[in-house]
């Protein structure tokens, strides 16, 4: 299968008055890990959610592989492109085996029977993830970290070929957040699924992302590897906070130092 | 990544069978109340009569005494609780299960109210009778919805806003019912009681056909929308995110629940709180893991059935099932308003 395109085009979108995005272009380069960068309200989240069609745009195109995606029946959609919001809500008692069982409602029809095809894509998202040992348990009785694999199990066993996530590490201690980053990159290189995520922390967006999108007011600011991306200037006009960038001695990625006033 | 091995598959479907079962076998046990209810309520009342004489009657035969008493009397009261309490139980659990909220029941947010308010203005100004009656109520408790929807639509709707919204209209909606009521002076009290809380007193074996026509339609609308609904529980993002159209869901659902609500209400009256409580009471029998349609069909069903028994022999005066219904659904409502307020949100 060759690996689906997602392009942004001339695209306008917001909340009635206020336009939140302006004349985005933008290419998602494919069977890569992009993370999306910006302050608070520079429009990433509603980039998003224009990206997986929850908001419909005032003016231009989301296409994938040429089709525009708010033209594409939502099922057939839901095929190619997952999508973990930001605080998606567990009903109360249901189990873990449950919920990932529902990441495979696009490829079943109003009464399809449960079939092979749907038990080893939830097998093989639940190994993925290694929460196997937690299938019989109820969502609400695990861990932050925990719920979040489930989650990410559950946009697995939808088996697409592009994920979106809407910080997927937010409210984790930072052993959780390394591990679901941990875990996107395990299945962006062993699958090659695309994968597109909104990130706070720029350090940890620069260590795991291929690609960096850092946005301002709406706007693409600068689009490409971390090095290139992760600038003090940028951090500087983004942010407007002042910071050195140093090497990561670890990784020789690029790592943010944030100048306080204190420093 | 590995691919998941044949004792994982195995795990997972012994889960899924052990699940499975403890489902059927909670619908199962339902039903089996379900016929010893109807059983019950077709043997005994001011005299009692033989299983096998009532087995017979129903068979059609003629048996002096019981015939009357089991056939005009007792059998059309036990059909049209069953076939009302269903269409309660589904109309509730839908709403309550697409707004994510137990409060969300067409029975708090004045939509039986309406239909309820529009079926005594077709009987007492419009003259009519009939199935009219029930269209009437239809389109009552459609335009409720809508309005209630309208008028809590402020960059979409949350569901605490539709929620005060709906009790509002509810409450308004119910003094036009007792204004009508007034205003019609050779009404009898029972009467005036079944358009406030439900009644099934006095009810004919002909007005069963077109309610389980209804039942059928409305009710197969949404059952075939059974996944969909279930998807909503996880929120609106992740279920179109699933590939849930979410406007066409919702339409289907409520046009659904409203049309299976309006049709019982015309019938019978709100009768109170049984839309509210059968969803819940469904979901501490069978678990919260699959869809609860069925379980609170029978719920419903059960709940009207026995609380019409109780309210005609158990208890010391005779009252309508809408009263008995009543009394159980307070304290729970009452508890929701607590619980929920102490978590700190409003609603």
């Amino acid at each position: 299968m060759s690996d689906p395109l997602l392009v942004i085009h001339d695209l306008m979108a917001g909340y009635g008055e206020g336009t939140v995005l302006e004349a985005i272009n933008l290419t998602i380069p494919p069977g890569r890990n992009t993370a999306i960068v910006g302050a608070n309200a520079c429009g990433k989240s509603t980039l998003l959610r224009t990206l997986s069609r929850l908001l419909a745009p005032e003016r231009g195109k989301v296409l994938l592989d040429g089709h525009s995606i708010h033209r594409l029946p939502a099922r057939r959609l839901a095929q190619q492109l997952g999508l973990l919001p930001q605080s998606p809500i567990a009903p109360e008692g249901i189990t873990v085996l449950d919920l990932v069982s529902r990441g495979r409602h696009p490829h079943q029809g109003p009464f399809a029977r449960w079939s092979a095809a749907d038990e080893a894509a939830v097998a093989e998202a639940l190994e993925a993830t290694a929460t196997t040992d937690l299938a019989g348990r109820t969502v609400e009785a695990l861990s932050g970290g925990q719920r979040q694999r489930v989650w990410i199990a559950m946009a697995l066993a939808q088996q697409t070929n592009i994920l979106l996530l809407d910080e997927p590490t937010t409210f984790l201690d930072i052993n959780h957040q390394i591990e679901v980053l941990d875990l996107l990159t395990d299945l962006n290189r062993e699958r090659g699924t695309t994968i597109v995520m909104v990130l706070h922390d720029l350090n940890l967006a620069a260590r795991y992302a291929d690609v960096l999108v850092a946005m301002a007011k709406g706007r693409v600011y600068g689009l490409g590897a971390p090095e290139e991306v992760l600038t003090e200037q940028m951090v500087q006009e983004v942010f407007g906070l002042e910071s050195r960038i140093m090497e990561d001695p670890v990784t020789g990625k690029p790592m943010m130092i944030p100048l306080g006033r204190h420093v | 990544m590995t691919d998941p091995s044949s004792c994982v598959i195995a795990r997972l479907a012994r889960i899924r069978r052990e699940r499975a079962t403890r489902r059927w076998r909670v619908l199962a046990i339902l039903l089996a109340c379900l016929l010893a209810g109807a059983a019950l309520t077709l043997m005994l009342g001011q005299s009692s009569t033989a299983l096998v004489t009532v087995l017979r009657v129903l068979g059609g035969a003629d048996v002096p005494g019981a015939g009357f008493i089991v056939r005009e009397l007792r059998l059309p009261r036990a059909v049209i609780s069953i076939l009302t309490g269903v269409c309660f139980g589904l109309g509730g659990v839908a709403f309550q299960t697409m707004l994510r909220n137990p409060l969300a029941s067409p029975d708090i947010i004045g939509i039986s109210t309406g239909a309820s308010a529009a079926a005594v203005f077709a009987i007492v100004v419009l003259a009519m009778s009939g199935p009219a009656v029930s269209i009437v109520a239809v389109v009552a408790g459609l335009s409720v919805a809508l309005l209630i929807y309208l008028l809590s639509w402020r960059h979409g709707v949350t569901g605490a806003r539709l929620i005060l919204v709906g009790i509002g209209l509810a409450a308004m909606l119910q003094s036009f019912t007792a204004y009508l009521l007034t205003r019609a002076p050779s009404w009898t009290l029972q009467e005036a009681l079944r358009w406030m809380t439900g009644s099934v007193n006095g009810v004919q074996l002909e007005q069963a056909l077109p309610l389980f026509v209804a039942l059928l339609f409305f009710g197969g609308l949404l059952f075939s929308r059974s996944r969909d609904l279930e998807a909503l529980r996880l929120g609106d993002d992740t279920a179109a995110g699933l590939g849930v159209r979410l406007t066409a869901t919702r339409v289907s659902i409520i046009v659904s629940a409203v049309g299976l609500i309006s049709f019982a209400t015309a019938v019978a009256g709100p009768i109170a709180f049984v839309a509210f409580l059968a969803g819940p009471i469904a979901a501490r029998l069978a678990g919260r893991n699959g869809s609860l349609l069925a379980p609170s069909a029978i719920v419903g069903a059960l709940l009207v059935l026995l609380s019409d028994y109780a309210g005609q022999f158990l208890l010391p005066a005779r009252y309508p099932v809408g009263i008995v219904t009543g009394v159980l659904g307070a304290p729970y409502l009452v508890y929701l308003l607590i619980r929920d307020n102490k978590s700190g949100d409003a609603l």
